[in-house]
């Protein structure tokens, strides 16, 4: 199982190596320089001769070998969870995950199709976050950690913290919308409307309107949004949970990565878009979901089916079902 | 019950992404639909008249741009022009204007073209930088680089295509249904490689050389509108009349946009 663990984590940075390659495709406007699927100007995709990646072919052409690599690594994530997971929630979770990246693909190959359109390419931007939470939810569910069920008397605390459990179950919920928001912006090309940072058009509320510049905004206030629960999430954190370093550690991790992105936010504007920044911006947003989703996920250990009661069911062996499990994962 | 929890968190997810899905198309108020029905009148050579001119730009004309063709050695090492199409001209004259008949035309129709009009892609570069056709008229784009290029078309009225031409060489043909000025062109795997079509139901139109000059022959006498259309600095219109035999004379003085 460790085995399978460290498979999980490989799966995730790929996945995150997939986004970064995404994200260039859209920050270098190449996103139609292959402008057949799943052919790459008629060959196999495969035998797409490397002296010929060049210009935006580099980014699209890479974007989609790296996509075929992550594809194949979740089969082989969903036949190993399959075959040795005892879990079955867990398994189904892998099945979704396969699900999900080969409609990512198909979404993928759509919006080259017919000229990414904006509902597609921002579609694929979003299920995107999706598959690399599904990953990052497995790599957690199949950690040493997750698994030792013998310290879950340590979470009564948090799991009779109402408040913490609310806000750290709606922090991902709204980077994963603050995502959304960014991804409609960078494919309905509003990433510069508001040509200026930190402020907006020399105030703080737009003095004139229209979609590009609303859907602007709404991910400047999104950020900040998203800022002030990871500080709250924190703050409480601190304040009554200091002693789960599980906890806090994500939750420091996402005060850093929320004012480097921020900071990357404004840097893409000021810089007109530059394609490393803007890339840049998109990955360490996902990084943020990712963190945001580990805390969120950990502080919600006590509604997963591992971590219930003893239901003392015997089994042909003697062993309870959660003590089976234990054994099983050892 | 809590298993019933993951799988509709996830679902929630789903679905937000297809509703957040949504955004706006560009629009372009540059284009026009095709008159609906095609006129009985032909022009008749020995009643026509001309129009020349010449567009002109005040002020200091920007420099061209160099176009960073390294993303691909093949460009870098054969590339014999890597000054952007945008500006061109000298001694405050412009280059690169499409300028044709806007309105005038009504009630004529004119001879099918059957020549095609080439756009060449060489020393990855779309040769020329702006072109026009008629409606229907067969558009031949041709490779004559020794790497690969995509032709992504992006109109507003017309039918957006993209097609690559990864061999030296190759060509396909193309035409257009609709009036639309103007259809812009671009390579995605090269992106500093643009070009502009004006796509007309007349033969009427002209793209100012690099003294700025341009001639229209053959037109039917009376009062036109013409328009001038450049990439950067937009568009300029003048009311003209031609006369039977005469040569209308036009300019245009085009500035930075403020």
């Amino acid at each position: 199982m460790t085995w399978l663990h460290w498979y999980a984590r490989l799966l995730c940075v790929a996945t995150l190596l997939l986004i970064v390659a995404g994200g260039m495709v859209t920050s270098t406007g190449a996103g139609l320089s292959v402008p057949d699927w799943p052919n790459t100007y008629d060959y196999f995709m495969f035998a797409f001769p490397l002296s010929k990646m060049v210009g935006g072919i580099f980014y699209e052409h890479g974007h989609r070998m790296i996509a075929s690599i992550v594809g194949m690594l979740t089969i082989g994530l969903t036949v190993w969870l399959y075959r040795r997971e005892p879990r079955q929630w867990v398994r189904r979770l892998g099945f979704i995950a396969l699900g999900a990246v080969i409609l990512q693909g198909t979404l993928g190959g759509i919006t080259v199709l017919y000229f990414l359109p904006t509902a597609i390419s921002v579609s694929h931007a979003g299920l995107a976050q999706i598959f690399f939470c599904l990953i990052v939810s497995l790599a957690l569910f199949t950690s040493a950690g997750w698994r030792n069920i013998q310290e879950l008397h340590r979470h009564e605390p948090v799991r009779r913290d109402a408040v913490i459990v609310r806000l750290a179950t709606a922090l991902p919920a709204l980077v994963y919308i603050q995502i959304l928001v960014g991804a409609t912006m960078r494919h309905s090309g509003a990433g510069l409307a508001i040509p200026d940072f930190p402020l907006v058009f020399g105030g703080l509320v737009p003095s004139t309107w229209n979609f590009s510049i609303a859907i602007h905004y709404a991910h400047r206030l999104g950020a900040l949004a998203t800022a002030v629960l990871i500080l709250a999430t924190l703050g409480h954190l601190v304040a009554h949970h200091r002693e789960r370093r599980d906890l806090l550690h994500p939750a420091w991790a996402l005060v850093a990565l929320v004012i480097v992105q921020i900071g990357l936010g404004g840097w893409t504007v000021l810089s007109q878009r530059a394609a490393i920044v803007n890339t840049a911006h998109v990955a360490v947003g996902a990084t943020v979901l990712a963190t945001a989703l580990v805390l969120g996920l950990r502080i919600n250990r006590h509604r997963f089916p591992d971590a219930q009661p003893l239901k003392h069911k015997p089994k042909p062996d003697g062993l309870t079902e959660t003590s089976a499990l234990s054994a099983g994962l050892a | 019950m809590q298993q019933r929890s993951l799988w509709t968190v996830f679902s929630v997810l789903v679905i937000a992404t297809a509703v957040a899905c949504g955004g706006g198309e560009d629009s372009n108020d540059s284009t026009e639909s095709a008159p609906a029905a095609a006129a009985a009148a032909t022009v008749d050579p020995a009643t026509a008249g001309n129009l020349s001119g010449m567009v002109m730009f005040e002020g200091e004309l920007p420099a061209a741009e160099e176009l960073m063709m390294n993303s691909d050695p093949v460009c870098a090492m054969n590339a014999t022009n890597t000054m952007s199409g945008t500006y061109v001209g000298s001694d405050g004259h412009l280059g690169n204007v499409f300028v044709y008949v806007k309105e005038g035309l009504d009630g004529y129709s004119f001879p099918e073209p059957t020549e095609p009009v080439r756009l060449n892609q060489e020393g990855c570069r779309y040769t020329p930088h702006v072109l026009g056709v008629r409606v229907g008229q067969t558009l031949q784009i041709v490779n004559s680089d020794p790497t690969l290029h995509n032709i992504h078309a992006t109109p507003a009225a017309n039918a957006e295509f993209n097609m690559g031409q990864p061999v030296q060489g190759m060509e396909f043909e193309q035409s257009f249904d609709q009036v639309e000025v103007m259809v812009p062109f671009k390579c995605d795997v090269h992106g500093w490689m643009n070009s502009y079509l004006g796509v007309l139901d007349h033969p009427y139109f002209a793209v100012t050389a690099q003294d700025g000059m341009f001639d229209i022959s053959t037109l039917p006498p009376g009062d036109y509108v013409i328009e001038a259309w450049h990439e950067a600095l937009g568009t300029q219109t003048q009311n003209v009349t031609v006369t039977t035999g005469g040569t209308a004379e036009v300019s245009f003085t085009f500035t930075i946009p403020s």
